[in-house]
């Protein structure tokens, strides 16, 4: 049942990928219908661990024996729990809407079979992720989604930008990736085995002093090296920078891929590895550093991207440090995170559709300083976007809000210096979510229009590029039902998950026995966090409102300040890449080949040629001369027998 | 006495050699067909052998034994292990892919003479290396494993000098001079140092008084035959050179850009799938079984050459220009995983280094060949001459991309399995090993993405606009093979099963035990 | 019986004889210098034949005489075709030997 989970989508990718032009008619069907048996299936499984008791959730499907090697045991096994249900569901019911919204938003390109192939590969190597029952074999997951996501960013692969993006996506999460197999590795040699239950039970034993102790040291170092790896996935500083570059790939990935599931892999990479964290105390400090300095990193460079993906990639990175951090603060945090996990695939999914649906009305533009009163065009869009805006600020009653504040709250609880310090970070974290959000609503849906007169619809500017795809001045339209329907869906999604999972902590509880759970204490009363939310929520709405709101935005990006430079270019961080790594690299990869060439083959060439030069200088005592050779015969001669005198007097 | 299966399967493509060679000008076609049907007739029997093949029994089976110079003891002695098995197999299943690949490839641009037939020649050649390679995986009399060691050199020179790439910026004349200069560097490097693994083979003569294998080891187990240490020593030096040059190790390893490069892509995945796999495959067979102890001195140095292949192979990849070079460089790398994983001593590293012999030799294939077929429509190696073809022929190019994929290991595709327990087994024991041979892993996506990105992706260029798509004969090449890399990434257990006995008497020989996990050597 | 007269006498050939094929250039006289060597060699085997009282040595010497005959045949073939061609019988002008 578990396994049939997945390989629906399997089959999809198979058949779109291998049938050929044949199925171009009808792929797309196939792959949205394959997506919804999917959900069907795990809403059947959902349905089947209502009815068992709390404690009896965990349901473990054994196929076969992956790589039966002397001591080493890794098998192909599923693992069904609270947890995994969780993103079962997320995965595919979010991946089934996309499917959806695909059908419309992919309708005039011709490899739309192929996309769909992609698309549902994604999804059955992000089940193969959330169900594995050992870390192997979500490592196969692990690197099979980000396959699908170079497949994907890379999809219009005649653009070298989206080319380029996608090879660094996956080069940056190769780093990642490294350090999951550290972390695999290492288990295997602390505990023998990295199946889930032996390694997370024997690491509880050992801490609760049941067992012999595991070095600490060791966990710490298993621990970091997953969180290298949730970095990389994740696109968590210091490895966040195919995030942003990420969005050359077609809007329904970014929304499916980008914002609500592959990159939330890192989080629950670190909820399920809870156990080892719990007995790392270093390494979750450092989680919770990377989350703080991730979540004020995306929200600043979201402030300034004029581009609306990848102002929203901006916002993915900087929503994903409050996840990160949530689940760095241990039992008080995890439940908090995945639940804020679950409300920002439905709100982030469904800003990114309204992206795309924006777009799609405006020739693919993507640069906001070109949209404006966009609203009277697109209704349908307006609402839903709004309405997933609504919940990214954490508006009071809808889901963001529920989630976010829960982080705060457990941010503060983290207790002495550490809490404030962190709550603080995510207080102004949240201040600066609505700044950035409200400016792109306001730049997008309100003030002038001004895509009525871009200077390519001028005759005097003729060297700058018409607007992208089809040219001339864009005609903004509603997009059709198929697109429109799956943003009302995650628009309900925004507004009602997360009072319906927050409201007696439902949520939290549900996902207890696997991530067990403890309330913190802030040292201020959760009101008073609630309040503070709301006014750092209203100010940075209210600022907004003054530079974008009231006055004109002008089509031509100012210079800006230092800071808005600095975070348009995602504060230098791919300069450095450049320079360093990239530049570094072409020279030691040149110079290297270099060596090879003079001196390594050098060392070889040189012995022919003095081989060579000590041949010719012996072939001159070859000169021909009858008598000479009779000469050397007669000397050899009379060496040999007077050797064999002398041998034989000695 | 029973069929001599062993013997069988060299004999038919030896035999398969002599017909085709034999084959009238005018027939090439002919040739051809025999000599596809000759190298599936030889599969069938690989297949036969590891049928009869029992994983829980002896360690050689299938043994078959007869005097030939009795006055050395030198005798036609054959016999399998599961490795043997493993690798006979990878050779007799790519060689009908070889030979389907290269169909064209040698097909004579002008008639000169009735006598002028290079078809036949270049067919029968790749039968006769195949009957050699066999041959070699099944010895277990010293001698004779030298002998065919050696005697492969003959056929591959000529394949590499006589037939090579026609895609070459230089011109014919340019051509032929680089040719010829591979395949002498190959012959040189090969011969130098199987001339010193000749002194060793009698060495070990004079010290063991006898060839056969199992004899010696038998001996030196039950401590019958005492070896001084120095002895011992230079001994296993000997046949480590030889076997590092021709796997290759660095800093040996210069012959095999040249031959790659320049030899045509099925012979290229001749030389690199098959070929080399000899020299590793010896390792683990003669200098672990022969040399227990000298292996275990030697160690230290063996795993630092090992890393710098690995390391070295993959920067030197990415800083190639040439497509055919830098799937050399790749599989420089790929090499010194394997080695890694024979010196390690960990079942798993072991394990691990036999499956990458086998998986490394079919995600190879299936680069370099769909790489030839590239090549071949172009007509030139260099990266820098394509551009966007996945628009023109996005077959070839999603073909391109699982081969690649394969080569960096990704998992879910062979290589991966493979790769991870090589890095397992290090990691066990060494672990500052393990994690500087795991960065071998980014370094090879970078390769392989950059060789993607430049040929496939980006505008097209306008000499490829009326690039084909892969053909029939093509893609019944390139499909098996991507096939079987997908169902040994998700199914590798046939395999395993096969190897895990050979590994567990290789540990035993070398007498060394897996490192125990910290929780249970706590207890 | 004392071979040493006849051993000095052999030896004072066989030098003779390798001085002769040293230094002469004539091919003429360098193969009557061989003839010369192989004649001393006959000599000092049929010496010791008689000192040991058996044949052996006698038979050899017979031996080498008959190939030193076939010898001559065939190497004064050579000389005179060598003469027919070149005009001189000089060894030195048949450096045949290298190319």
């Amino acid at each position: 049942m578990i396994a049939l989970l997945i390989a629906a989508p399997l089959l999809g990718a198979a058949v779109l990928l291998c049938g050929g032009r044949r199925l171009d008619k009808a792929g797309h069907w196939i792959g949205t219908a394959l997506a919804f048996v999917s959900f069907g299936l795990g809403a059947v499984l959902f349905a089947g661990l209502l009815g068992r008791g709390a404690e009896d959730r965990t349901l473990v499907q054994h196929l076969y024996s992956w790589v039966p090697v002397e001591g080493f045991q890794a098998d192909v096994a599923f693992r069904l729990d609270q947890l995994s249900i969780t993103f079962v569901l997320l995965i595919t019911g979010v991946g089934s809407l996309i499917h959806v919204y695909s059908i419309g938003y992919m309708e005039h390109d011709e490899r739309r079979r192929r996309f769909f192939g992609y698309l549902n590969l994604f999804l059955a190597a992000m089940l193969i992720l959330v169900l594995a029952d050992n870390y192997l074999l979500l490592y196969l997951g692990w690197e099979g989604v980000g396959l699908a996501s170079y497949l994907l960013i890379g999809f219009w692969q005649h653009k070298p930008s989206a080319a380029t993006a996608a090879k660094k996506a996956f080069l940056v999460n190769r780093v990642g990736d490294m350090g999951l197999s550290i972390a695999v590795m290492l288990m295997f040699t602390t505990f023998g085995t990295f199946a889930f239950t032996p390694v997370l039970d024997s690491v509880g034993a050992a801490t609760s002093g049941a067992a012999a102790p595991v070095g600490e040291g060791t966990l710490t170092a298993i621990a970091l090296m997953l969180l290298l790896a949730a970095c990389g996935k994740s696109a968590q500083v210091p490895l966040q920078s195919w995030l942003g570059d990420a969005m050359e790939g077609p809007t329904p990935v970014s929304a499916l891929i980008h914002a609500a599931t592959m990159v939330t892999a890192g989080v629950y990479l670190i909820v399920r590895s809870g156990a080892i964290f719990d007995a790392a105390p270093d390494a979750q400090l450092v989680v919770t550093v990377v989350g703080a300095v991730t979540l004020i990193f995306g929200a600043i460079v979201g402030c300034a991207k004029d581009d609306i993906k990848k102002a929203l990639a901006g916002s993915t990175m900087s929503q994903i440090g409050y996840m990160v951090l949530a689940a760095g603060l241990g039992p008080i945090g995890y439940a908090v995170a995945i639940m804020h996990l679950v409300t920002h695939g439905f709100f982030k999914a469904g800003l990114f559709l309204g992206a795309g649906s924006v777009m799609h009305g405006m020739n693919d533009e993507v640069d906001m300083r070109k949209y404006g009163g966009l609203r009277k065009y697109m209704p349908v869009t307006f609402v839903t976007f709004g309405l997933g805006y609504l919940a990214i600020i954490g508006f009071p009653g809808l889901s963001g809000f529920f989630s976010k504040d829960l982080i705060i709250e457990a941010a503060f609880a983290k207790g002495g210096v550490q809490g404030w310090i962190l709550g603080t970070v995510t207080l102004v974290g949240a201040g600066i979510t609505a700044y950035y959000m409200t400016r792109v609503m306001l730049m997008t849906f309100f003030g002038e229009e001004r895509w009525r007169n871009l200077p390519a619809a001028s005759p005097d500017a003729p060297d700058v590029e018409p607007a992208a795809g089809h040219g001339g001045v864009p005609h903004p339209h509603e997009s059709p039902k198929v697109m429109t329907v799956p943003m009302i869906v995650l628009a309900f999604g925004s507004v009602f998950a997360g009072a319906f999972f927050g409201i007696g902590e439902r949520f939290v509880h549900w996902l207890e026995p696997v991530t067990s759970f403890e309330h913190g204490h802030p040292p201020v009363s959760a009101l008073t966090v609630t309040a503070a939310t709301v006014t750092v929520m209203a100010i940075g709405v209210g600022l907004a409102w003054l530079h974008y709101g009231r006055r004109p935005v002008p089509v031509v990006a100012p210079r800006g300040s230092l800071l808005t430079r600095a975070a348009r270019r995602d504060l230098y961080q791919d300069d450095f890449n450049h320079v360093v790594l990239v530049r570094g690299g072409e020279h030691l990869t040149r110079s290297l080949v270099y060596v090879d060439h003079t001196l390594v083959d050098g060392v070889v060439n040189g012995t022919a040629a003095g081989v060579g030069g000590l041949s010719s200088r012996m072939r001159r005592l070859q000169n021909g001369f009858a008598r000479s050779y009779a000469v050397s015969m007669f000397g050899g001669t009379a060496v040999l027998v007077a050797a064999t005198l002398l041998m034989r007097a000695v | 006495m029973s069929f001599p299966l062993l013997t069988a399967t060299a004999v038919l493509p030896a035999l398969g050699a002599v017909a085709t060679a034999a084959v009238p000008a005018a027939r090439r076609t002919a040739a051809k067909w025999l000599a596809l049907l000759v190298s599936l007739a030889t599969l069938v029997l690989a297949v036969v052998v590891a049928v009869r093949f029992e994983p829980g029994g002896a360690r050689y089976q299938l043994t078959e034994t007869y005097e030939w110079i009795p006055a050395f003891g030198v005798r036609w002695e054959l016999g399998v292990d599961g490795i043997g098995v493993a690798l006979m197999l990878l050779t007799a299943l790519l060689i009908p892919f070889i030979v389907l690949a290269g169909w064209h490839d040698a097909d004579p641009l002008e008639t000169r003479s009735k006598r002028w037939r290079p078809t036949q020649g270049f067919f029968a050649l790749i039968l006769m290396v195949e009957a050699m390679v066999i041959l070699s995986f099944e010895a277990t009399d010293v001698f004779l494993f030298y002998i065919f060691f050696e005697a492969m050199l003959i056929p591959m020179y000529f394949l590499i000098g006589g037939f090579g790439d026609r895609a070459h910026q230089g011109g014919e004349e340019a051509a032929a001079t680089q040719r010829s200069y591979a395949a002498v560097k190959f012959l040189l490097y090969n011969l130098a140092g199987g001339l010193i693994m000749l002194a060793a083979v009698i060495g070990l003569y004079v010290a063991a008084g006898s060839f056969s294998l199992p004899d010696i080891v038998a001996a030196r187990a039950s401590g019958e035959l005492e070896m001084g240490a120095n002895t011992e020593r230079l001994l296993f030096l000997g046949f480590f050179f030889a076997f590092a040059v021709k796997a290759p190790l660095w800093p040996l390893h210069t012959w095999l850009p040249n031959a790659m490069g320049e030899a045509t892509a099925p012979v290229a995945v001749l030389i690199t799938a098959v070929v080399d796999k000899v020299g590793t495959f010896a390792m683990l067979r003669f200098c672990l079984g022969l040399f227990p102890e000298a292996s275990k001195w030697a160690t230290p140095v063996v795993l630092v050459l090992a890393l710098i292949s690995i390391v070295y192979g993959a920067l030197l990849a990415v800083g190639q220009r040439d497509i055919k070079r830098l799937v050399a460089y790749a599989s420089i790398s790929h090499f010194g995983f394997i080695i890694l994983g024979i010196f390690v001593m960990t079942s798993q590293g072991q394990s691990g280094a036999t499956l990458y012999m086998v998986n490394h030799g079919i995600s190879t294939a299936a680069l370099m060949l769909v790489a030839g077929f590239l090549i071949s429509r172009r007509g030139s190696r260099l990266i820098a001459d394509y551009g966007g073809v996945q628009k023109v022929a996005p077959v070839l190019a999603g073909t391109f991309l699982i081969g690649g994929l394969a080569t960096l290991s990704l998992p879910g595709l062979a290589p991966f399995v493979s790769e991870f327990l090589v890095l397992v087994g290090a990691f066990a024991r060494y672990p500052v090993v393990g994690i500087i041979a795991t960065f071998g892993i980014v370094l090879a996506a970078l390769y392989t993405l950059v060789l993607y990105q430049r040929t496939m992706t980006g505008p097209v260029k306008p000499e490829l606009v009326k690039l084909p798509d892969l053909r029939v004969r093509e893609l019944a090449v390139v499909a098996p093979l991507i096939a079987l890399l997908i169902f040994l990434g998700v199914y590798p257990k046939p395999l395993t099963d096969l190897v895990n006995p050979a590994v567990r008497h290789t540990m035993s020989d070398v007498q060394e035990h897996d490192p125990e996990p910290e929780v249970e050597a706590a207890k | 019986m004392n071979p040493v007269n006849y051993l000095y006498l052999a030896a004072l050939l066989f030098t003779i004889g390798a001085t002769g094929v040293l230094v002469r250039r004539n091919a003429i006289v360098v193969f009557m210098c061989i003839e010369l060597m192989l004649n001393a060699c006959n000599l000092s085997l049929i010496a010791f034949s008689r000192m040991h009282g058996n044949l052996d040595g006698q038979i050899i010497a017979f031996f080498t005489m008959v190939v030193a005959a076939a010898e001559v045949v065939v190497g004064l073939a050579i000389i005179v075709s060598l003469f027919r061609t070149r005009h001189s019988a000089s060894v030195d002008d048949a450096r045949l030997m290298k190319l």
